[in-house]
């Protein structure tokens, strides 16, 4: 037990994570390859055509799991900004930074997405459907992040600023979603749900978690990518990273 | 609890000495809601609808208006500092400055809502109910702002992230304050609508203080 | 009693200082002298609290700062003007005191205000008063906020030669009653004794 938890605080530092990342990310992207193929293949040829909405449908393939993994992102965002407050990690602050952009991708994916099966379900881009509503509203978010790591010059600073705003966000996700749906539901919206496709088919379900396990493991080896980079423009004045360039 | 009474005090002693400050997000406020009729055509059915969403928009960004100068004007000049290191609690101080931005920039928005409702068809039991919405609404705007006001201290452009920031966080007040107003009137009643800004608020005035705290001491760092 | 150990700091990726180590008792004071950007300010905002050390430790009579006792026993005057230009000197007092939940009458500050020779502009907004003069009201928090340890950095900037000497004879009366100071300085100072730190 104490070993395993000196291992942790030994992998906490950005010196040791730093090739243990690199050691990883190849694995995820073989993983994201993997799991990607066998989803692509279950939505497009196995995955019956929908007697009600026709080919179009299948954009849900993408569309779900992006929907999943931009809220599922921020929370774990969320997470090590906390856990950087409570333990002053620098490591923390980096992967929270990290996640961040691929966060703000999944969520501009899942809108895009939605705006494309949006055109021939409701005949419009964009519908004020309570979903779609909260999923700007989390981009919006991720956007406000993003910016205020960009404005601050002092890494550190930025870290526990973003963290501060992190752990407000994901306090008010909830409230901003059941808002939202309030709102939807009083005014009368749109009643077709996205997640709720009439008769969804096993092998739907399957070819939907096959892609949701993709997403996952992208989201892993990209930001595990981008924290090695993070790291080495930090540290970039240690004699490990000198080293380690070399 | 003197501490935080005295920290309102001064605030308020201040805002007094230059009037001018205080006065702009309230005529901010008149005219943006005057300019809507401008600018949709002075239809009343129309205007009666839309009403409670413009009066609310435009209560959000007059808020916003002044709260880059919540806490700058003291990181200027160097007291926010000395109230960092005063024996008294940060958070209390805290906590007084943001009621005094309320008392400045939310109550006279409160206030001035139901005149300018007037501008818009309502009748008066709904511009008893949108004031009672924007009586509760305004402190939840004050307490998520000074958050981001804290975030955004001593930062590049500012100000303008601060609207980035805090916007998305005000969409519950608006969701639930214009809500409350068109529920009324469309005769659903509008107690739900105000007893969830009710719970936002006191969660607010729990937390958002807090989170300020730690938002000023990072930015003093 | 003041202890700091090991202190370290760096802005960026330059290292500033490393092991700083010092200790006053009642009745010494410290003298941190040093070139421009050698860490006088940071060393200063470190001691105080308001930005975090590397590495180190300070503690106050054997507590670890910051604690609410710590700053009820420090007054701590920067750079800045840390006064309200809206306000005349005596509402900057009173306020500055009523924040700090310390009770002052205001013939105390009016008292303060008279002997750092701001006779005549208890009343005047601070606004109109030259350089020296705020810095004068800044100092005059020295006499109505009681501390034992008064961190000073660069309080003797933009002050005339009688300021100079007034505050070194406050610095000094308050030594003699048990009283500690860190002052950061360019310039030898009116104070006798003291410790040296060069950074």
């Amino acid at each position: 037990m104490k070993q395993s938890i000196i291992q942790w605080f030994k992998f906490g530092s950005p010196q040791a994570f730093y090739p243990l990342a690199g050691r990883m990310i190849p694995w995820f992207w073989a993983a994201a390859a993997a799991f990607g193929i066998a989803g692509l293949w279950i939505s497009f040829f196995v995955a019956p055509t929908d007697a009600q909405q026709g080919e179009g449908y299948r954009i849900i393939f993408v569309h779900v799991p992006a929907s999943w993994m931009s809220m599922f992102i921020y929370l774990v965002m969320a997470f090590w900004a906390g856990l950087g407050l409570a333990l002053n990690t620098r490591l923390s602050g980096m992967m929270a930074q990290s996640l961040a952009p691929t966060g703000a991708l999944m969520a501009a994916l899942s809108l895009w997405t939605g705006a494309l099966w949006g055109k021939p379900m409701w005949g419009a881009w964009w519908v004020w459907d309570a979903r779609l509503t909260s999923e700007l509203i989390l981009f919006f978010l991720y956007l406000g992040f993003m910016a205020l790591q960009a404005a601050i010059d002092d890494p550190r600073r930025a870290d526990k600023a973003g963290a501060i705003l992190a752990l407000v966000g994901v306090v008010n996700i909830p409230i901003i979603y059941f808002s939202v749906k309030w709102w939807n539901t009083l005014h009368q919206g749109s009643t077709i749900n996205l997640t709720k496709a009439p008769s969804m088919a096993h092998t739907m379900l399957w070819g939907m978690l096959l892609m949701a396990l993709c997403f996952w493991m992208y989201s892993i080896a990209v930001a595990l990518t981008r924290v090695r980079a993070i790291i080495l423009e930090r540290e970039r004045h240690t004699d490990w990273v000198k080293h380690a360039v070399e | 609890m003197n501490a935080f009474l005295a920290t309102v005090r001064r605030d308020l002693l201040l805002a007094l000495r230059r009037k001018s400050e205080v006065l702009t997000a309230v005529f901010f406020f008149v005219i943006v809601t005057s300019l809507f009729p401008l600018g949709i055509g002075p239809e009343p059915v129309l205007l009666k609808k839309i009403a409670p969403g413009i009066l609310w928009v435009a209560a959000l960004l007059a808020t916003l208006l002044g709260l880059p100068r919540l806490f700058a004007a003291d990181h200027v000049d160097g007291t926010l500092e000395q109230m960092a290191l005063s024996p008294s609690s940060l958070g209390l101080l805290v906590a007084g400055k943001i009621l005094a931005h309320w008392l400045l920039c939310g109550l006279p928005l409160v206030l001035l809502a139901p005149v300018l409702g007037l501008q818009f068809d309502l009748d008066a039991s709904a511009l008893g109910i949108l004031t009672l919405a924007l009586l509760l609404g305004t402190p939840l705007l004050s307490l998520i702002g000074a958050i981001g006001a804290a975030l955004t201290l001593g930062v590049r452009g500012g100000g303008v992230l601060l609207a980035l920031l805090v916007l998305p966080l005000y969409i519950p007040a608006l969701i639930f304050g214009a809500g409350a107003v068109e529920a009324h009137i469309a005769g659903l009643g509008a107690g739900g609508h105000l007893s969830l800004l009710a719970a936002m608020l006191a969660l607010a005035v729990f937390f958002a203080p807090w989170a300020t705290t730690a938002a000023l001491r990072i930015a003093l760092e | 009693m003041l202890n700091v150990s090991g202190l370290a700091c760096s802005r960026g990726e330059r290292r500033l200082f490393s092991d700083v180590g010092f200790s006053l008792a009642a009745g010494e004071w410290l003298h941190v002298q040093g070139e421009n950007g050698s860490g006088k300010t940071s060393l200063m905002r470190l001691l105080v609290g308001l930005s975090p050390a590397d590495a180190g430790e300070i503690r106050w009579c054997n507590e670890p700062t910051p604690s609410t006792e710590f700053r009820r026993d420090l007054i701590y005057l920067g750079h800045h003007a840390a006064v309200k230009e809206d306000l005349t000197p005596l509402e900057n007092l009173q306020l500055a005191a009523a924040l700090d939940g310390v009770a002052l009458d205001e013939r105390a500050s009016l008292a303060a205000l008279i002997r750092l020779g701001l006779r005549g502009r208890e009343e005047l907004p601070v606004r109109v008063l030259s350089a020296g003069q705020k810095r004068r009201v800044l100092l005059a928090r020295l006499l109505t906020r009681p501390a034992v340890l008064w961190v000073l950095d660069e309080a003797f900037n933009a002050l005339d030669v009688a300021a100079v000497k007034l505050l070194g004879e406050l610095i000094a009366e308050h030594l003699s009653a048990g009283g500690m100071a860190i002052l950061t300085s360019h310039q030898p100072l009116p104070v006798p004794g003291g410790k040296a730190l060069v950074l």
